[in-house]
């Protein structure tokens, strides 16, 4: 029996514990600190439902919710030359790449799809802050362009979701000229005539929201993103006082006219068609939970589980 | 009183014993000393070449923040003739630390945009170290509207550490404002001139110095982020900035090698401190050239090609 009892039996338990508990089903909201169970978190897009508090959320995991019924097909992006300054810091920049990519399962911090959102046709892309900050370099200046040209191709809106410290410091002035460059691919948007529309989440900081970011037809803000040009920090080492509570982040940037709106994560989508669809002066748009499209007009499905 | 930098501590004092010789001479008019301080003339040019011959990226940094070196307005006053400076962004401010209006270059109308960093106490503060705010960004974008609706060239004139990080700056669209004016610098039809002439500092250059054509002076740099910022952040030790300096490649040398520059314009021995005068003689003939070579250039074709010169950053294999 002591057999049975010391060591059989807690064994059995220990399995049995584990397979109730295991870690990842449950996040621990960073802001209220409420529990909540993964199914409850991916259905209110890494929002957490007693706060509202967004956490960050992986560009793929985010077109799965955008895209009607998940289903986006990707938009290939042409790779740039690696570390063309042959960067080393305190790490060599191709393993600071390596260690992104295999940390994030993605080419690099931004994602370029197509697809319909509320049976509106739209070309969406997604920078990924946790591929090195989102930082901004040849790889995302191409994404962009991608993104550009294939909605002009296909006469539809381009919708940009933006997150990232700012330039890539690894690729030098290579990343500062994907300012003008990325620019460059909002003209041929405009001149096309067709609407481009900003989300910015957080955070946007610095080249990035000095550039594309802050150049949408619509602006429209996660809340309590942080979105500045200026870090923080530097700000109040510069001026030497301490920052208003809310400083930079989205709620005040409405107010000083920055934005246009500012809409949690979970009616973003619903928001995006009613504008799109305004802006291509298209009838209105049909809510609620729409069926998946038949098979056969999306032969590329693609949708993956994050 | 000559400014000298950290790496030109020999050279100070070679020059101050010099300079000591002569100073007591003059008040010893028997004393014959003239042969002594010849001798250390020489020397000090000998280090003088020497010094700036292989400058370091990072000494490269120091001399382009050179407190003696030509700023905007000097420029100005000595290329430009009839300078009209015309002030503010009509919503808010005007913005001390960005210099612009209309002048005549070689007896053509230009406008003429720059960052001004000032040469005292008194006029570093006015001009906020060349530091600009929303409004000096708008006021670059209002000017360069008005040479696209009259057919008239762009000068700019690039040398800042950066936009101003400031509260207010932040509150009234700093971001906004410096797209806008990159943006602007894509759609105008009239030829774009960008000469750096001392820092080309992130965000705060780029909004004017999208151009056609860009050059840059012997020992100006031109960077995504400044060697102490990058330090700090990349080796978590502001002190690396020699390091940093080395790895962001920030130099005009090796921007012209990733087709950033167009020209590197020589400076003296010394840097432009040195040879004032010869410094912005050879910026005015470089952007007489630069201009020249853009004269019959209709405005679609130099927006087409400015575009493309950007689209390419990126798409075309680069060489160091």
């Amino acid at each position: 029996m002591n057999w049975i009892s010391n060591y059989v039996r807690p064994k059995i338990n220990s399995i049995f514990s584990r397979r109730e508990v295991p870690d990842n089903l449950w996040t621990k909201c960073p802001e209220c600190g409420t529990m909540l169970f993964h199914r409850e978190l991916r259905a209110a897009q890494n929002t957490c439902p007693s706060c509202d508090h967004h956490m960050h959320i992986p560009p793929r995991a985010r077109f799965e919710a955008l895209f009607d019924g998940g289903i986006f097909s990707e938009i290939t992006v042409d790779e740039p030359q690696v570390d063309p300054l042959a960067f080393k810091d305190q790490k060599r920049y191709p393993d600071r790449l390596k260690d992104a990519k295999k940390k994030t399962s993605e080419t690099d911090a931004m994602l370029v799809a197509e697809g319909e959102i509320g049976r509106t046709k739209i070309v969406a892309c997604a920078q990924d802050f946790s591929f090195m900050g989102g930082s901004m370099g040849m790889y995302v200046g191409n994404a962009i362009i991608a993104a550009a040209e294939a909605a002009v191709a296909r006469k539809c809106p381009l919708v940009l979701f933006s997150a990232a410290g700012g330039a890539r410091m690894q690729e030098g002035i290579l990343s500062l000229m994907q300012m003008p460059r990325t620019t460059v691919a909002v003209q041929m948007l405009k001149e096309a005539g067709l609407p481009y529309i900003v989300v910015l989440t957080h955070p946007t900081t610095g080249g990035v929201t000095a550039s594309y970011a802050m150049l949408g037809d619509i602006h429209i803000a996660e809340p309590n993103a942080l979105i500045a040009f200026a870090g923080t920090r530097v700000i109040e080492q510069t001026i030497r006082e301490k920052l208003p509570e809310g400083f930079q982040r989205a709620e005040y940037l409405l107010d000083h006219g920055m934005l246009d709106r500012v809409t949690h994560r979970t009616q973003m989508k619903g928001e995006l068609v009613s504008i799109l669809r305004m802006l291509m002066r298209d009838t209105p748009p049909i809510m609620g939970d729409l069926p998946k499209p038949a098979e056969e007009a999306e032969p590329q499905a693609a949708a993956e589980e994050a | 009183m000559r400014n000298y930098l950290e790496f030109e501590k020999g050279l100070a004092e070679i020059e101050g014993k010099a300079e000591e010789l002569r100073a007591m001479a003059r008040q010893n008019p028997e004393m014959d000393v003239e042969d002594e301080a010849a001798a250390l003339d020489t020397k000090a040019d000998a280090l003088l070449a020497e010094l700036y011959g292989e400058l370091t990226p990072w000494r490269k940094c120091q001399v382009a923040r050179h407190p003696d070196r030509p700023h905007c307005k000097d420029y100005i006053e000595a290329l430009f003739q009839e300078y009209t400076p015309l002030a503010g962004d009509r919503n808010f401010a005007d913005d001390h630390a960005i210099m612009g209006g209309l002048a005549r270059f070689n007896d053509r109308p230009v406008v003429v945009i720059g960052h001004e960093k000032g040469h005292d106490t008194n006029t570093r503060i006015e001009r906020n170290f060349g530091m600009a705010r929303p409004e000096g960004y708008r006021k670059a974008t209002r000017l360069m509207d008005l040479a696209d609706r009259f057919k008239l060239p762009v000068i700019t004139i690039v040398d800042t550490q950066g936009a101003y990080p400031g509260k207010g700056a932040e509150e009234r669209g700093q971001s906004e404002a410096i797209a806008r004016a990159t943006e602007k610098c894509l759609q105008i039809g009239v030829p774009l001139i960008a000469v750096i002439i001392g820092e080309g500092g992130s965000g705060g250059a780029v909004a004017f110095a999208a151009a056609d054509k860009l050059a840059m002076l012997e020992h100006s740099v031109y960077s995504v982020i400044s060697p102490e910022g990058c330090a700090a952040i990349l080796w978590k030790d502001s002190e690396k900035m020699r390091e940093a300096a080395e790895a962001l490649r920030l130099t005009a040398q090796d921007l012209e090698k990733l087709s950033v520059a167009d020209l590197v314009i020589p400076e003296p021995v010394g840097g432009a401190h040195r040879g004032r005068a010869d410094t912005i003689e050879a910026v005015g003939n470089a952007i007489e050239g630069l201009l020249e070579g853009l004269a019959d250039e209709d405005g679609a074709d130099l927006i087409a090609a400015r575009r493309k010169r950007f689209l390419d950053l990126g798409r075309s294999a680069i060489m160091l």
